[in-house]
């Protein structure tokens, strides 16, 4: 069967008008955009401010907001690091979901070291923070709010404009994670009461190697890296023209056609999703049920092993993707680096069970041919697992004996 | 194929040997958890103080299931003496290596076979 591509939560593949966008920009028009004195640094200088203003249009933000980085880690970094840094004067707490991306709680442990404090904020068993829990955790010393626009393991949408407003009211800065989910739901920074956006150029059709940080205008942020004075200041180093002119293209191509990719994606993401709940027994899914990434289906099989299950849907040609601690670290240096998803845990499924995580992200590419082929080879690789599985042969024994 | 597993532990994932049960086993042993992400269980059939015959059943990661099947085929035919002296290294260079992550799985295939012997001597005190 021809390969199907279930994993575009950790990457999509460049959209084939974005590469013809970028491609000028390697060899014709190669300038540095601060060498705005000659033809060659004009183009450059061009080309990012009209990124800039498509990237801007995505969320409703004006251009000057718009920071480009090396990627979604590094725009997270910026966000909380830089937050901390600028506004240490006011005090040294944060308030953050416990089920963020790794560059966002990592990048707490330096804080941490420093004297920050940080509050962790529960999720429910759909994965969803409480605002009123945000509420809560603020205190007079508290800097920023944390909380993701989307989940990519569980596909839960959180509720970022009553998060948002909850922080304005207290005068706190909000920043959200969008890598995920901008360019595939709607996102509006206002709306929203975003004072910080994360982005990610690769996981909506553009090119790997570039993201982007919204900052709301009159944020204080502190730079990392020390250098030159582009990216207003935020952010030194000669910009990656050609990265930015893709994630540009990118932007632009998902706001006018997000709407009909969602509209493709929600009927296949229902289809794949029925027909495992009708063909695979010990199913259970996970993430909201309704508030969730268009085309994300995501769910753990009882006496069934993630890298397991992920090894033979690729033999088979299904690439996806697991929370699964054997699979979460293949090249970490020990064991100790194998860790169940702290996401699976925050929604509360015991550590034996996120073994046997599955995250079917599709993309605007996929076809009702490729769900139907899905279908047709999972029920037989999870049967096949369950055969060598003891517990599973466990289970089957306390069945027989109506226990 | 590339990726994290040698030809030969992919082949013992896809066409892993002697999974089942021993009905009359000589020793049973189990190891792991499935809260650790693996659990293998090991059956032996000894006479004459030889394993003639081995079986398992594992719940785990690809490193794990053929670090069992590597483990049934080399065991086979040992004295009882000779199968105590299976270390991990012996099973996972017969996988032509595995990634250090994954050497804890060749662990348990170890720790399964003196699990079993364990309950063969119990059983069959000298």
């Amino acid at each position: 069967m021809a390969p199907v591509f279930f994993d575009h939560i950790s990457t999509t593949p460049l959209d084939p008008r974005v590469f013809a966008a970028m491609t000028p920009y390697f060899t014709e028009w190669y300038g540095n955009p601060s060498s705005h004195i000659h033809d060659q640094g004009q183009a450059a200088q061009k080309a990012i401010e009209t990124a800039r203003g498509e990237v801007a249009a995505l969320i409703g933000a004006t251009p000057a907001e718009i920071v480009f980085t090396s990627g979604a880690t590094e725009s997270n970094n910026l966000a909380i690091k830089g937050v901390a840094a600028a506004n240490a004067g006011k005090g040294k707490h944060l308030v953050v979901s416990e089920i963020e991306h790794f560059s966002v709680l990592n990048a707490l442990i330096p804080l941490r070291n420093a004297g920050y404090e940080v509050t962790m904020l529960k999720v429910d068993g759909d994965g969803r923070v409480d605002p009123d829990d945000v509420r809560a955790a603020i205190r007079p010393d508290t800097v920023l709010v944390s909380v993701m626009h989307a989940n990519a393991e569980i596909g839960t949408i959180e509720p970022v404009s009553a998060i948002g407003r909850i922080a304005r009211e207290r005068g706190v800065l909000f920043h959200t994670d969008a890598a995920a989910s901008a360019g595939h739901i709607p996102l509006d920074v206002r709306e929203a009461g975003a004072d910080l956006v994360t982005l990610s150029a690769h996981n909506v059709y553009g090119p790997k190697g570039t993201g982007a940080l919204f900052v709301r205008e009159g944020v204080k942020l502190a730079p990392m890296l020390d250098g030159g004075f582009q990216e207003m200041g935020f952010r030194a180093g000669t910009e990656n023209v050609p990265g930015i002119v893709g994630m540009g293209a990118a932007a632009g191509i998902a706001a006018l056609e997000m709407d009909r990719w969602a509209a493709l994606l929600r009927p296949l993401g229902k289809r794949l999703r029925d027909g495992i709940a009708a063909s695979v027994a010990h199913v259970h899914f996970t993430g909201h049920p309704v508030d969730r990434l268009p085309g994300h289906v995501s769910f753990w099989v009882e006496f069934a092993e993630g890298e397991s299950l992920l090894l033979f849907l690729n033999v088979h040609g299904v690439m996806a993707a697991s929370g699964s601690a054997c699979s979460s670290n293949l090249k970490g240096r020990d064991e100790e680096d194998l860790v169940a998803s702290h996401v699976l845990r925050a929604v509360g499924v015991p550590s034996d069970i996120c073994t046997g995580s599955i995250t079917f992200s599709l993309g605007k590419g996929n076809t009702e041919a490729d769900v139907d082929a899905v279908l047709g080879v999972l029920p037989g690789i999870v049967k096949r697992l369950w055969e060598m599985s003891p517990t599973y042969l466990d289970y089957q024994k306390r069945i027989a004996q109506g226990g | 194929m590339a990726g994290p597993y040698s030809a030969k532990v992919m082949d013992h994932f896809m066409n892993p040997r002697n999974v089942g049960e021993i009905e009359d086993a000589s020793g049973v042993g189990e190891v792991g958890n499935p809260a650790c992400g693996d659990m293998m269980r090991l059956y032996l059939k000894i006479e004459d103080g030889r394993v003639v015959d081995a079986k398992f059943r594992t719940f785990g990661c690809g490193a794990a299931i053929a670090s069992s099947s590597m483990l049934t085929e080399m065991i086979k035919g040992k004295t009882v003496a000779e199968a105590r002296e299976i270390t991990n290294r012996h099973v996972a260079d017969a996988l032509d290596g595995l990634p250090p992550v994954k050497i804890h799985c060749s662990v348990m295939a170890e720790e399964a076979v003196k699990s079993a012997l364990d309950d063969y001597e119990k059983k069959n005190p000298a």
